[in-house]
């Protein structure tokens, strides 16, 4: 018989260079010790994390190697939006070395430092200008070393992929692995006391002219595709340690329900298995994955007689409407809008409702922990790893330096989704079993269980005066807190694992509403939340789903804009070019309605022909996020007798200031309006008044090929002198109000509730039409 | 009671024990041979992260019984193509930068594969058609169309 070990670990994981280094007294440059820790021993286990210390050292940032191999070490991740080739761009820009000698290293707590994780789209405006700022701070001590050696002034030198010369002068050369020294990235740097996202570098280094960039602007191609696509990248799944133990998670048939009697012998025919039950959690164990899942089936359980009471997704609008709003908060306000409605001749408003949304991961949860006596390795592919270290460390009341998380590529979160969950669950049953556990939650679980994307109701109101001026405006979005669980995985209480052994809900009632760029004489933009519809354990648990607060207002804000303009009467592109005045905001409206071809008129089109099948319109719909300003065009194609609404064009105008990777962001964009639009035309969660009812691909729908828009247009605005912002989630926010709109500008009728399924499509033009 | 059963896959025999007839082929390929693809996504067949071709049709290894799969010719991801040898629609892969996280490759890539090979010219809906039963979260869908159309060009 042959075996082989084809597809085994790919990756590496190297030793943490601290502690490897300090066992050898080796340079503190560059060192990496590849060890085959999948066929041989495991990696030690947690190392020591001097993070205070680490923050002010050069080399936690980025170091060069004797063999002029730079290392990045970038305190957060890759989602699969290519920031692993962003930072590799990006700091060998600012070093002046070969884009192919820089390696990343991401999101390893005992090899990087804290710089949060996926984070509002922020990777290249904060990581990555913070990793630039180190490099620059770097390049300026190599040159400090290069001009001493080759006896000429710092600012005669030039550098080309890690060489070094002086200006004009054939030789002599030199280059940044020659004139680097034990000490050399030991050196210290400033920083501003801030973890997590907020982590920034500070040094006076001069950093390039953008003009001078050659790299940054490349569409480089990404480092991380071939070994997905050659089948050899791995995720925290298929860690294989000695000893591990698969485990499936029990879920409770009612939620809130607890275990009250476990009947073990109901499972004793499956080879190995065996039953966890720690309070309220449950779990099986078996050294075979199938026999786990055999006795995830199998066994036989008492629950405690809880009824949650729940509304249903179908009530749960109404119980936005009626519930007692717990914390308040007006975001944006200008003038006063009372009045200003006092002014106005006419005065319309309207409701818009959206859904609540799983995070319906490619992969549901799954997570490796190593729980022993010196330490707790986990391999995640949470968002935030360093945040996830912390939550581990508190869930099972161990020090934090003993708590090592290595994350690994994994499946597209786009949110904080039940990645952190199942490495809380695998950690639990490690320490209960005193064995590696490998955690795979089901598909059921990974949309039932997953934490949430909050519904909300969004109220609009405006006025406008005698003379066709939209002089107040008036939104208010109220839903659930967008954290019944912290977003960050930084707590026992922010996780299911924690939840079920004790930790109280710590709820953060907040909200926040997209940035009001309209320039109404009287403003007030704010939000509201109520209660949390289960105390513990929830199932509908909320917490940041890609775009936390984007979506399920800017569907309300921007088809009320659209309201505002057809109350007017005005073409909706013009509409917003009044009231917009930022010429960014300005020129990503304009421009998305050039590159679609805008014909200007006021939605709907006249003369609409009811007993046609197929009615056509198209809509707009803006935004503005950080400094990223979006302009997106839907045309839409309604089918009248069935209900089908079909997004046939988008065409997008984005800004996003310095574009790092052209071809990258045109992608990351383009994906992100296909997931859009499947939030927008199927994806809808439910529950009855006990449970999710949404536990599989046929009662989460998403959106497949057959409705994926054909014409996907992206049109990049050229900012180079402009600060980079982020792109990785805020486009597809617009597209629930522009494909309203389109289907308001085709039949005239107006949808005020995602998603837009035929049902609700056809009952809307019945509704209107009669 | 344990069975014995033997695996034909990218090429290489394997001999397993296995304690039942009816575990998914998944779970032999993952678990029992120590292959990373396919991918556990549903376990229901609606999703495609576990495809493997098996006798040059594409199949769900989640919800085929391993014992079903004996004998038979079974390739994964990694058996059509390397970095060095790449299929042709792995090198479109690459060209159009298809994914984001790639937990979904499995069904897009072998799906595409499939058929290619039975038509080395799929027009767009042929494609289409094809993929109508994945699932991808990362809103990769056009993207894998214009790979596999590249190679349809070619042809």
């Amino acid at each position: 018989m042959q075996t082989s070990n084809e597809d085994s670990l790919g990756g590496e994981i190297q030793l943490d260079r601290r502690a490897f280094l300090s066992g050898t007294g080796a340079l503190v440059i560059g060192l990496a010790a590849p060890v085959a820790w999948a066929q041989n021993a495991p990696p030690s286990p947690a190392s020591v994390n001097n993070r205070a210390m680490l923050a002010t050292k050069l080399d936690s940032y980025l170091t060069v190697g004797k063999d002029g191999m730079v290392d990045v070490y970038f305190g957060a991740i890759d989602g699969g939006q290519g920031l692993e080739t962003a930072m590799a761009q990006m700091v060998a820009e600012e070093l002046d070395v070969a884009f192919d000698s820089v390696r990343v290293i991401m999101g390893d707590t005992a090899r990087t430092l804290n710089m949060g994780g996926a984070s509002g789209a922020q990777g290249i405006a904060r990581r990555g200008t913070s990793l630039m700022k180190a490099a620059a701070h770097a390049r300026r001590i190599l040159l400090q070393h290069a001009a001493t050696q080759l006896g000429a002034p710092v600012d005669k030198l030039v550098v080309t992929d890690g060489v070094i010369s002086v200006s004009g002068e054939p030789s002599p050369k030199t280059s940044y692995a020659e004139v680097i020294s034990a000490e050399t990235f030991r050196s210290d740097i400033k920083w501003n006391g801030v973890w997590g996202n907020g982590h920034d570098v500070e040094t006076d280094a001069p950093r390039k002219n953008y003009k001078d960039y050659k790299l940054i602007g490349q569409s480089i191609r990404r480092k991380d595709l071939p070994k997905k696509i050659f089948a050899q990248q791995d995720f925290p799944g298929d860690v294989r340690l000695p000893g591990m133990l698969h485990a499936r998670m029990i879920r409770p048939p009612v939620a809130g329900a607890t275990p009250v009697r476990v009947d073990e012998a109901s499972i004793k025919a499956i080879p190995g298995a065996q039953v966890v039950h720690i309070k309220d959690l449950l779990a099986v164990v078996a050294p075979k994955e199938w026999n786990a899942i055999r006795a995830a089936k199998a066994l036989k359980v008492s629950w405690s007689d809880f009824k949650p009471d729940f509304p249903t997704h179908e009530e749960v609008h109404g119980h936005i409407r009626k519930a007692p709003v717990v914390a308040r908060k007006v975001e944006y306000e200008n003038g006063a809008f009372d009045e200003g409605v006092k002014q106005a001749t006419r005065v319309i408003s309207a409701e818009y409702e959206y859904p609540t949304h799983s995070h319906a991961s490619m992969g549901p949860g799954c997570a490796v922990a190593d729980v022993r006596e010196d330490g707790v390795t986990i391999y995640t592919s949470t968002q935030k790893p360093h945040f996830a270290a912390d939550g581990i460390a508190n869930l099972l009341d161990v020090p934090r330096d003993k708590v090592r998380a290595v994350w690994m590529f994994g499946t597209g979160s786009y949110g904080r989704n039940d990645q952190g969950d199942a490495t809380a669950d695998a950690a639990v049953l490690s320490k209960a079993l005193g064995k590696p556990v490998r955690v795979q939650w089901s598909r059921e679980e990974g949309l039932a269980w997953d934490p949430k994307g909050t519904a909300a109701v969004n109220f609009c109101t405006a006025g406008i005066d005698a003379d066709g001026n939209a002089i107040a405006y008036e939104l208010i979005s109220k839903g659930f807190s967008r954290e019944n669980v912290s977003t960050s995985e930084n707590s026992a209480a922010a996780t299911l694992a924690g939840q079920l052994l004790g930790a109280k809900l710590a709820a953060r009632d907040t909200f926040n509403v997209p940035f009001a760029s309209y320039t109404f004489a009287h403003n007030r933009v704010g939000w509201e939340t109520i209660a949390p519809l289960l105390d513990r354990a929830s199932p509908l648990r909320s917490t940041h789903l890609r775009d936390p607060y984007g979506p399920p207002i800017l569907f309300g804000s921007e088809s009320f804009m659209d309201e505002v303009a057809a109350a007017i009467p005005m073409d909706p592109v013009d509409f917003r070019l009044r009231y917009l005045k930022h010429p960014r905001d300005k020129d990503a409206v304009r421009i998305a309605a050039e590159k679609a071809g805008w014909q200007k008129r006021p939605s709907p089109k006249k003369n609409i022909d009811r007993s046609a099948e197929i009615l056509e319109g198209r809509g707009i719909a803006f935004r503005r996020h950080f400094t990223t300003f979006i302009g997106l065009v839907a045309e839409v194609r309604v089918n009248t007798k069935t209900g089908e609404v079909e997004p046939v064009r988008l065409v997008c105008a984005h800004d996003v200031g310095m574009i790092v990777n052209p071809e990258t962001l045109m992608h990351v964009i383009e994906r992100q309006l296909v997931y859009g639009t499947g939030r927008t035309t199927v994806e809808e969660l439910t529950w009855d008044s006990e449970r999710v009812t949404s536990v599989d691909w046929a009662t989460y729908p998403v959106l497949h090929m057959e409705h994926v828009p054909k014409k996907i247009e992206v049109h990049l605005i050229e900012r180079p002198d402009a600060a980079p912002s982020g792109a990785a989630e805020m486009a597809l926010g617009l597209v629930p109000a522009a494909m309203a709109n389109a289907i308001f500008d085709a039949t005239g009728v107006r949808i005020r509730k995602v998603p837009f399924t035929p049902t609700r499509v056809l009952a809307a033009l019945k509704n209107t039409w009669g | 009671m344990a069975q014995s059963v033997t695996l034909i896959v990218n090429g290489f025999t394997h001999k397993l024990s296995v304690d039942d007839p009816e575990m998914p082929l998944l779970y032999a390929l993952r678990d029992d041979i120590g292959l990373n693809n396919p991918r556990f996504g549903c376990g229901l067949g609606q999703c495609g992260a576990c495809t493997v071709i098996i006798n040059g049709e594409a199949v769900r290894s989640c919800s085929l019984a391993v014992t079903a799969a004996e004998g038979k010719a079974i390739t994964t991801l990694h058996g059509v193509g390397s970095p060095e040898n790449p299929h042709p629609l792995q090198t479109a892969w690459i060209e159009e930068q298809v994914n984001q996280c790639g937990y979904c490759i499995n069904g897009w890539i072998l799906e595409g594969v499939v058929l290619l090979t039975r038509n080395p010219k799929p027009s767009e809906e042929d494609v289409r058609s094809t993929f109508s039963s994945l699932i991808c979260r990362c809103g990769t869908h056009n993207a894998a169309l214009r790979a596999v159309m590249r190679v349809s060009k070619q042809a």
